[in-house]
């Protein structure tokens, strides 16, 4: 059974497809006149966000207390980490309150898997977002819209097979493209990523996907198109020539948009900058814009992640 | 046997080995032809009935008693199914399966419910339906129709249909099947 969700690597196509079939469930109880169920009750769990954010933090927000869990939130912003205080020491504190997960959003790699070594048995740690490198509820939750989108709900053994994703924008940076790729390609959908060469990760050969410079041309083949922030705090000055030059080449601009297959759907994490990754008119007129959808599924996706480590007792696959 | 139970009753993961026969087939329904007309006698007919089978025992037998009272007054009742994992007290103790739906297909307000499941044994599944209705609506009248009450109550819950009383231990397992009902134990 497993403790903590750190990246998707390590649940297997099979303990992605758990994840996801339990999904279909906390969906239907979001449709409830009262979307809420007792089954945490008792538990605490604590939100600790040392970066930005706004959906992530609030969706697990709403998913714990949709299940009736009790929430601490942590913000480091205004926290004893400005008096000087490590994090050990506040994972400490918020421990000895009596907490049973934490979920860790945190601009650095590796502080989940850090923190998990600190703390004691009985307490999961679930990633929402380390630097660059993972944030599994969110590639959960695009390979959950996608499938219902095309499939419906995902069942005991969803499936992306025969599925085109395009991923544009700033990879190099983007952990949601990281974890976007291990759903998609586990799943069985093919992903190719646009961007510039310098905002693609020099190791990209090994990774399990198709690379292009030229969205014109990728667009036509693609089922799901999705879109990136790009990222300025993580930009590093000269990985792109300009953001004028970006959007030129990469954004999903109205004459681009037309390129799209009639049945081509558009995700996008959030937050959206507009005029910059995609033309504003184009989210707000595109009849297949999945990002609300994703929100919602959103909140589905953590409700089931945090039942299974820490409500359900039962084996992951 | 739903294969919940067969998943929840220790040993887990056991093989269910039958000892006898409690009812066959045409026993089972006779039984579920009785509880019908029971049902439809304690409400003076069927208008503002809903059925509610418990997943996933009671989903085969709230079918059997829908397709009798339509047999019986001409009426198709609505029929809902409801997963009370959620709800339980013991949860944490029991694997969840995730493929086991709640589907209410009318809002419950006013309505009198009749739940509906294979067996009644400790009266938990029970007391957990209960809480989950809730969320549904405000039911006028909840009632309970099972097809064996094996006795071993830890809440005060009673039914008011029942197939038939079967005295068992405690370490004993009860099988409903489309075949009849079976008693038995749990080998590893």
């Amino acid at each position: 059974m497993i403790r903590h969700l750190l990246e998707l690597e390590e649940l297997g196509v099979e303990g992605i497809q758990a994840i996801l079939q339990l999904t279909d469930r906390f969906v239907e109880v979001g449709e409830r006149a009262i979307p809420k169920v007792p089954a945490l009750r008792g538990k605490t769990v604590a939100n600790m966000f040392f970066e930005d954010s706004t959906r992530t933090r609030l969706s697990f927000d709403v998913a714990a207390k949709r299940l009736s869990a009790d929430v601490l939130t942590f913000s480091a912003s205004s926290s004893s980490l400005n008096k000087g205080e490590s994090i050990r020491d506040s994972v400490e504190t918020l421990e000895a309150m009596g907490i049973n997960a934490i979920v860790v959003r945190h601009g650095s790699s590796g502080v989940p898997q850090q923190i998990t070594r600190w703390v004691n048995e009985g307490i999961s740690v679930i990633n929402a977002g380390d630097g660059w490198h993972a944030h599994p509820t969110q590639g959960l939750l695009d390979a959950y819209t996608v499938c219902e989108h095309f499939r419906g709900p995902a069942g005991p053994a969803a499936s992306l097979q025969g599925l085109h994703v395009g991923l544009v924008g700033d990879i190099l940076h983007s952990r949601v493209a990281r974890s976007d790729i291990q759903a998609y390609t586990a799943l069985g959908a093919t992903v190719t990523l646009i961007a510039p060469a310098t905002l693609l990760p020099a190791d990209i050969s090994t990774w399990p996907v198709r690379v292009s410079q030229d969205l014109d041309q990728v667009l036509p083949t693609l089922d799901v198109l999705g879109l990136l922030r790009v990222q300025k705090e993580r930009m590093v000055e000269g990985s792109i020539g300009s953001i004028r030059e970006y959007i030129e080449e990469f954004s999903l601009t109205q004459r681009r948009v037309k390129l799209l297959s009639d049945t081509a759907v558009i995700t996008h994490p959030g937050p959206v900058v507009r005029g910059v990754e995609v033309t504003g008119s184009v989210l707000d007129e595109y009849p297949r814009v999945l990002k609300n959808r994703q929100v919602s599924n959103g909140v589905a996706v953590r409700m089931a992640v945090l039942f299974l480590l820490l409500g359900s007792g039962a084996e992951l696959a | 046997m739903a294969d919940r139970e067969r998943r929840m009753t220790p040993p887990f993961g056991g093989v269910f080995v039958a000892t006898s026969t409690v009812l066959d087939q045409a026993q089972v329904h006779r039984a579920l032809t009785r509880i019908s007309h029971e049902i439809i006698e304690k409400n003076r007919g069927l208008d503002n009935i809903v059925l509610v089978a418990l997943q996933t025992g009671g989903a085969q037998v709230a079918e059997h008693i829908a397709q009798l009272l339509f047999e019986i007054e001409g009426v198709d009742v609505p029929t809902g199914t409801i997963d009370v994992a959620l709800y339980r007290d013991d949860i944490g103790l029991r694997p969840v399966m995730p493929e086991a739906e709640t589907t209410i297909p009318v809002d419950l307000t006013a309505k009198t419910v009749v739940l509906v499941d294979d067996v009644l044994f400790t009266g938990r599944t029970i007391r957990a339906a209960l809480d989950a209705l809730n969320d549904f609506g405000r039911p006028r009248a909840v009632q309970l129709a099972v097809v064996i009450d094996r006795g071993h109550r830890e809440l005060p819950i009673r039914p008011d249909f029942v197939g038939k009383n079967l005295p068992t231990r405690r370490e004993e397992v009860v099988d409903v099947n489309p075949e009849g009902v079976l008693l038995g134990v749990m080998r590893k």
